[in-house]
């Protein structure tokens, strides 16, 4: 009975062993993922290793065979990761100071090597961001802060790039791209002397435009008073002697008028000519 | 769990045309063998169960929940009387302990827990529910094989076959900027002031094989992304351009530049949208701006107030102009008379209020001091004139 198949502990252990044989022997690798196959430590084989253009479905991924016991499983990410290069301050030809902060994309293409070189995944994480770092140091110190800003920041790009790649091709890996995310004025003295311009320019341009306005203003007023000259003469013109009597006499009604002035005293002569009649001549 | 383990093993004996109310039971048991051991040996009935076999059987029911006496197994079962829980717990034990646990007919339990175990394999790792705007990735061991798309799938179970279920249709927003965090996120322009810039991207997925396996880190990388392009493409324009006319012009360029990259990346990954929403100057400088406002509004009024002068000035110099016109063209048909008549006229008006002294011009004018031609009835008049009067006095 005890040593018999139908024992439920003696099935129990046979399926442990089974499954244990089972689980050691076939490994999933899934496409996400590059395995490294270590037979007591040296790396024999490889699967679902990255090659370009790869059609998923059609990649190494998939059900794979290794010696129970013998093989060891390193897993390597296949994606496209990023390692991201902290803030750091860059000095450009014309002495500004700038604080950069950039990102990388790479993939790790040669497992085997990685594996060799670098050990894990992080470490290459920890190699590359110095490395990053200095390259970017380099590359921007070798510019005029205005051009970092300009679109001449793809050759930049480029030649970063190339600089990493070559260190990234030591641990398997393949640069695909760097970008700088952000190109700031540091802290303190430069940024507000930056904002101290911007408050200056603002301030220009609102006088400008205040003069602006009153410029315009007193161009209208001018031509309007023209204008109004222009049709004063038009009429006028046709009689002046009878324009200065006719004006003469609204002056006075304006000038004399009682509730204008108030009080008005006036000292006639009677050899004025409103008195003519007045004598009796 | 519950749910769909009693379900299942319902269904498989329903199939087996067996009694699936007690086999269900013990299909649930079975597969909580720790829970059902702990909770026998805390029991008051525990040990009872465990001194074998003698002490089974009972004296009847004693509540409704207690199944009616067996035939096939005869003995005391003390005075407690089993429930048929008690009695199942009691089956499972003995399944372990012991040999096969018996049905009634002296047929084996376990095919129909092993039925049960599988059913619920099957159902938890074969059907997967796909939404509207979803779709399922199947890897057949480990390898990509298939994108299913909504409704209820079937596959081989796992481990042999997978799915990943990604939301593909929906479109997904990344926020950046001061609306997210609350800091100001600074920019460079081109000529080198600084903007204040929160905007949002709008994505899908073109491919989700490619948006799953291809990147890590999804939202991560289409966050840098977006902030990388925008920094880039607000470095080519200027301040005022990024605040005002050039939006449109640069959400699209940043849209187009993130959609080269992530292509670049093989992403899988479609920029809808890109919307600034935010773009206004440092908070530091923040009054300058409001000045330069504030003059364009002075600007405005200055012009404004010319324009009504010389509207103004247009209509009365016409008014003034229709009316000479008028008068001289009656003046011109008797000169003589009119301006005779207009003199005495104005002459009136003006004579009629004014206090009048003739005098003779020869003599009296040099002497003559002026407050005494005045009338000083009117108090208010004499004290407003009495400057005048000292004036007019020496």
């Amino acid at each position: 009975m005890i040593y018999s198949l139908r024992n439920p502990i003696v099935l129990a252990v046979l399926a442990t062993i089974g499954l244990f044989l089972v689980g050691s022997t076939f490994a999933v690798v899934p496409e996400t993922r590059q395995a490294v196959v270590l037979r007591f430590g040296k790396p024999v084989r490889i699967y679902n290793s990255y090659k370009p253009n790869e059609v998923f479905g059609h990649t190494g991924a998939g059900l794979k065979v290794r010696a129970p016991l013998l093989d060891q499983i390193v897993w390597i990410d296949k994606r496209v990761q990023s390692v991201t290069m902290e803030r750091q301050q860059v000095l450009s030809t014309d002495q500004l100071r700038l604080q950069v902060d950039a990102f990388a994309r790479y993939r790790i293409v040669d497992p085997q090597r990685m594996y060799i070189s670098a050990g894990s995944e992080e470490r290459v994480q920890d190699a590359l961001k110095p490395i990053l770092g200095s390259a970017l140091r380099n590359e921007l110190g070798k510019r005029r802060a205005d051009l970092l800003l300009s679109p001449e920041r793809g050759e930049v790009m480029t030649n970063i790039q190339r600089n990493l790649n070559r260190v990234a091709r030591q641990y398997g890996a393949q640069i695909i791209d760097v970008r700088i995310m952000r190109t700031d004025l540091p802290d303190g003295t430069p940024l507000q002397g930056a904002f101290q311009r911007m408050r200056s320019a603002r301030e220009q341009e609102a006088l400008t435009l205040r003069a602006e306005g009153a410029r315009r203003a007193q161009l209208i007023r001018a031509q309007a008073d023209a204008d109004a000259a222009k049709i004063y003469a038009a009429s006028f013109g046709k009689d002046p002697q009878f324009y200065d009597f006719y004006r003469a006499m609204q002056s006075y009604q304006t000038s004399f008028a009682q509730e204008n002035s108030g009080e008005t005293t006036a000292i006639l002569s009677p050899d004025n000519d409103y008195l003519r009649q007045f004598r009796g001549r | 769990m519950w749910a769909i383990g009693g379900f299942i093993g319902g269904t498989t004996l329903y199939f087996l045309g067996e009694r699936p109310y007690r086999s269900r039971m013990d299909t649930e048991m079975t597969q909580r063998p720790g829970q059902s051991s702990a909770m026998s040996e805390g029991g008051p009935w525990g040990s009872k169960g465990e001194d074998g076999q003698g002490g089974k059987g009972g004296d009847g029911p004693r509540n409704p929940w207690t199944p009616p006496p067996r035939g096939d197994e005869p003995g005391g079962r003390g005075q407690r009387g089993p429930s048929a829980i008690d009695e199942l717990l009691r089956r499972a034990r003995e399944s372990f302990g012991g040999g096969f646990p018996q049905q009634p007919g002296g047929r084996s339990l376990w095919p129909y827990m092993g039925a049960g175990v599988i059913g619920l394999w099957l159902a938890l790792t074969s059907f997967h529910s796909i939404g509207a705007k979803q779709r399922g990735l199947v890897s057949l061991l480990g390898s990509s094989s298939r994108t299913r798309g909504p409704g209820v799938n079937m596959t081989p179970p796992a481990p042999f076959e997978g799915v990943e279920v990604i939301g593909v249709e929906e479109s997904r927003t990344t926020d950046r900027g001061a609306a997210v965090d609350g800091a100001p996120r600074l920019m460079l322009t081109e000529d080198q002031n600084i903007i204040n810039l929160g905007y949002s991207v709008r994505w899908n997925i073109s491919d989700p094989k490619r948006y799953a396996f291809q990147i890590a880190e999804q939202d991560a990388t289409i966050a840098e992304v977006a902030e990388s392009a925008m920094r880039a493409v607000i470095a080519t324009v200027s301040l005022n351009e990024a605040m005002g006319a050039g939006r449109n012009m640069i959400e699209a360029q940043v849209q187009e530049r993130m959609q080269a990259i992530l292509d670049g990346y093989g992403a899988g990954i479609r920029i809808q949208g890109v919307a600034i929403k935010q773009a206004d100057p440092p908070a530091a400088v923040n009054d300058a701006f409001k000045e330069v406002t504030a003059s364009q509004q002075a600007a405005e009024t200055y012009i404004n107030q010319a324009q009504a002068y010389a509207q103004q000035l247009s209509a009365q110099s016409q008014g003034a102009a229709a009316a000479f016109d008028k008068v001289y063209e009656q003046y011109r048909l008797s000169p003589e008379v009119t301006r005779r008549r207009m003199y005495y006229e104005t002459m009136e008006k003006v004579l009629s209020g004014v206090n009048k002294t003739i005098v003779e011009t020869n003599n009296v004018t040099p002497y003559l001091p002026l407050p005494a031609v005045r009338p000083t009835q009117r108090a208010t008049t004499t004290v407003e004139a009495a400057p005048t009067q000292q004036g007019g006095g020496q």
